[in-house]
């Protein structure tokens, strides 16, 4: 490969890094004030190109195609507004992790809109006016649009480096973002600073997404892409800042660019097709980049977040009421099969039930008590699941076998990720543990040899008798109810106390002679492990594993259980993964809109329950406990 | 009786504050009355601090009644109540550090405002606080993160001023600073005074609060203990050992 073309290459990057600084930009100063983590963010990039897609087909044009993007820009910040003004205002006291799932049922909600209202094709958008032909540049020919992106990156860092130090809003931005709650105690109406901050970034989102319909088809996938790529933008620059974003963008966008440059590559004892690297590429990055730099390459550590939230209550061992539900519940799930003959479905929604509690209670077992906020909880599932169905494709291994190795396998990953991981906190941590699980994902995606590719492992059906869903249902209920346990006893061990310990007060903690990395580590490696054997009931159980069924949505599905069910409760993660697994099971055979239908249960139960179903429980019970004991 | 000689200001009954199952406050009942300055005295612990954060509502779980001039404010969101006038410079500062000198001041701008009376509250200007705390007027361009521990109190002082209060919330303003700043302090509250605002301070140091003080309530976990006037408390040493003397 040639000098220029390496060249041409970079080139090309500079012009994706514009694009990819857009949409992080806005997703990071809407961070940094409200420390929302907007997953809807993405969603609104692909807002962006659906209505300028519109604005240039329908009118056309150049004012069609140029004005329709500022008009697009304008709309999807009002867009921004409207969804801060209706819904997150309600939730900036619920704990962060609920705001998630609230922004996450909104990408839901908008994708199946998006859906209803453009269709399901993808749309491509016509060529820019005035900027239709293309230049030679060192002896290729690049887009002349293409150059016209690169330049629309720096200026839009340029202008908003003088808002942001040269006017009063960006000063009140700045001065939030450190610390709002005393914004406030000065006399500014932190409620019209998040909306006006809000629409701000939503307006970048739009213009994002409207600048690249030139380039690439208006798309219902693009939500999660944009999303996914903003995140690791914002992480490697740094929360926050803006600069960092453009410089992270660039990087990430030549790496990829390289990759793309570099081809296949003969190392004389193997040949390795950089191509397949691209969709790794800027998680790879984002690991080095968290692992050198913690807090990003711009950031700085994260302040407290100063809020009125209420104190957590301490956990508490389950008294003789909650005992008492626990044995009924599981003297029913035992009577279950004999249910069977009525509805056979009802033993495979069991089966999913049970996988769904096993998953959604290791991961609580690290969020909760641990306060880990792992958003790469999909790859200990995956590497148990993959672990067991490779076991019995490659050496015929028994059922019993492949189910023992399941957890070996994710605990060996989480162990290994678990070092890292634990080394940082709050929305890096996330953002890591996501980086490992979209590894994991591409490597069982592009390993295609070993692990099938996007085939996935097919024929991991379980022997007589687990082939029975009766038999192999109970068998799921004897994996899953110890596996429940032993978190829960390990909670009131003084492992776990040490590990509570360690998320209320890491300092304290570590004077008090607790190796708090120590055990959040080895805490992170037993969640890891108990998931993996989830991860392995699912592969028999479905017969099959795919990377589809391991990527990015699986952990999301886990966290959404959790918060469903209360991250403070101990019964939390059951209750939330039976709901979410029974609801997810009802309402996607019902209509072609279950996302959308999905997405407003969440909001409904985040509205209405912001503690989780049990926690809501909780309160209630004992709200009217004191009453009783005020009325005696 | 220790009552406030004016009407008062700041009327504060039976207020409770929380944090999560642990009661701070307890049925705190006091007042301030305008142009009074008020120490609210008691060691580490005592509640000053709390009670001063569930005054300007930034205490979720508080109960009670908080009168500012005659409204009840216990329900308001705390951009609200600075808004009616009510300043507030917490201990621990809390200086946007990223922000110059002048900038932490434009973040607490808020327009002129008048007593309920009619009278016109005085009005800060970044040029009158420099004359006020001469320190800050050599470092206009300064980050408020590479400040002392003396100028940031000044700076957070000057901060509250520049929305032209006309009660001010103090919380511990002598804590952790240099013994000439400490003086400075006093100097400036005396000002205030003069210029006729009501302060309410939060203090351990009996020192410092003879200086500037009129009154007193002592507070001892959660729960006022004494009240009296500043001369009454510095002839009370039984008191002072009670609950002041560590």
């Amino acid at each position: 490969m040639t000098l220029n073309a390496f060249l041409f290459q970079a080139l090309n990057g500079l012009s994706t890094a514009s694009g990819l600084f857009l949409i992080a930009a806005g997703l990071s100063l809407i961070f940094g004030v409200s420390r929302i983590v907007n997953i809807a963010h993405g969603s609104l990039y692909m807002l962006g190109t659906y209505i300028a897609y519109t604005f240039a087909t329908r009118i056309g044009g150049v004012t069609g195609f140029w004005g329709g993007i500022v008009a697009t820009a304008i709309i999807v910040g009002i867009i921004g507004a409207a969804i801060e003004f209706v819904l997150l205002r309600r939730i900036y006291r619920a704990p962060e992790l609920f705001q998630l799932l609230a922004t996450f049922a909104l990408v839901l909600v908008i994708n199946d809109s998006a859906l209803y209202l453009w269709g399901p094709e993808d749309l491509l958008g016509p060529r820019a006016p005035g900027l239709r032909d293309a230049i030679e540049v060192l002896g290729r020919r690049l887009p002349s649009y293409d150059l016209f992106l690169i330049f629309v990156g720096p200026a839009v860092l340029l202008v908003l480096h003088v808002v942001i130090t040269k006017t009063r809003f960006g000063r009140l931005i700045r001065a939030a973002t450190q610390d709002r709650e005393m914004v406030g105690a000065l006399g500014v109406n932190q409620a019209m600073l998040f909306t006006a901050v809000f629409a701000l970034g939503s307006l970048l989102a739009g213009l994002g997404g409207a600048l690249q319909i030139a380039r690439e088809p208006a798309n219902l996938a693009t939500d999660l892409i944009a999303i996914g790529d903003a995140f690791v933008v914002v992480v490697v620059g740094g929360m926050g800042s803006i600069s960092g974003a453009y410089l992270a963008a660039v990087l990430i966008a030549e790496v990829k660019a390289l990759c793309i440059g570099l081809g296949v590559v003969d190392f004389g004892l193997m040949k390795i097709n950089f191509t397949k690297f691209t969709l790794v590429a800027e998680f790879i990055v984002m690991a080095v980049v968290l692992i050198v730099r913690p807090y990003g390459l711009l950031g700085r550590p994260q302040g407290a977040v100063r809020s009125i939230a209420e104190a957590e209550e301490p956990i508490r061992p389950a008294n003789v009421f909650v005992k008492a539900l626990g044995i009924v519940v599981f003297a029913a799930l035992l009577a279950l099969p004999l249910f069977a003959n009525y509805s056979p479905y009802l033993l495979v929604l069991g089966i999913d039930v049970l996988i769904a509690v096993l998953f959604a209670a290791s991961l609580h077992f690290i969020m909760g008590p641990g306060g880990m906020h792992s958003f790469g909880h999909a790859a200990y599932f995956g590497l148990g699941a993959y672990g067991a169905a490779l076991l019995v494709k490659w050496m015929a291994a028994p059922m019993g076998l492949a189910l023992a190795f399941a957890p070996l396998a994710a605990f060996a990953g989480a162990l290994l990720f678990g070092w890292f991981a634990v080394r940082l906190s709050g929305v890096y941590l996330a953002m890591l543990t996501l980086a490992f699980a979209q590894i994991i994902w591409a490597a069982v995606y592009q390993w295609e040899p070993i692990t099938g590719g996007s085939n996935g492992v097919v024929g991991v059906w379980p022997p007589a008798p687990f082939n029975k869903a009766t038999v192999y249902f109970l068998l799921a209920l004897a994996l899953t109810v110890p596996g429940v346990l032993l978190l829960r006893r390990l909670l009131f061990s003084p492992f776990g106390y040490a590990m509570r310990a360690g998320r209320d007060s890491p300092l304290r903690a570590e004077a008090i002679g607790i190796d708090v990395k120590r055990v959040h580590w080895l805490a992170f490696a037993i969640a890891g492990g108990i998931c993996g054997i989830a991860g392995g009931l699912f592969a028999f159980a479905k017969g099959s594993i795919s990377p589809e069924t391991i990527h990015v949505g699986r952990s999301i599905d886990g966290l959404v259980m959790v918060l469903l069910g209360g991250l403070q409760t101990l019964t939390g993660p059951i209750v939330g993964a039976s709901v979410f697994a029974v609801l997810q099971d009802t309402i996607m055979r019902s209509t072609v809109y279950w996302r959308a239908l999905l997405g407003l249960v969440i909001l409904f139960l985040v509205l209405i329950f912001p503690s989780g179903i049990v926690g809501t429980l909780v309160n209630l019970t004992r709200r009217i406990r004191l009453r009783r004991k005020a009325a005696t | 009786m220790n009552q406030p000689v004016t009407a008062p200001m700041l009327n504060v009954e039976r207020l409770n504050a929380w944090y999560g199952a642990a009661q701070i406050l307890y049925d705190l009942s006091f007042s301030v009355g305008r142009g009074e300055v008020v120490a609210l005295m008691g060691r580490n612990g005592a509640g000053k601090s709390t009670t001063m954060k569930s005054i300007m509502g930034l205490i979720a779980q508080r109960g009670g009644l908080v009168q500012f001039n005659d409204r009840d404010i216990s329900r308001l969101q705390p951009f609200e109540i600075a808004r009616l006038g009510l300043g507030f410079t917490p201990e621990d500062r809390r200086i946007f550090v990223d922000l110059t000198v002048e900038e932490n001041l434009d973040i607490g701008r808020q327009p002129p405002r008048h007593f309920p009376d009619g009278a016109p509250a005085p009005v800060w200007t970044p040029q009158r606080l420099y004359a006020l705390f001469p320190n800050l007027a050599e470092m206009p361009k300064r980050a408020g993160g590479s400040m002392s521990g003396g100028e940031q109190q000044m700076l957070t002082v000057a901060r509250t001023l520049m929305g032209n209060p006309l009660l001010v919330l103090l919380d511990e303003p002598s804590e952790g600073v240099a013994p000439l700043i400490v003086e400075q302090m006093a100097q400036t509250i005396i000002e205030l005074k003069k210029e006729g605002l009501s302060i309410l301070l939060s203090e351990q140091n009996v020192h410092f609060a003879r200086l500037v003080s009129d009154r007193v309530y002592m507070l001892e976990k959660g729960q006022l203990r004494w009240q009296g006037t500043m001369a009454e408390l510095d002839a009370n040493e039984d008191i002072q050992r009670a609950y002041l003397t560590v």
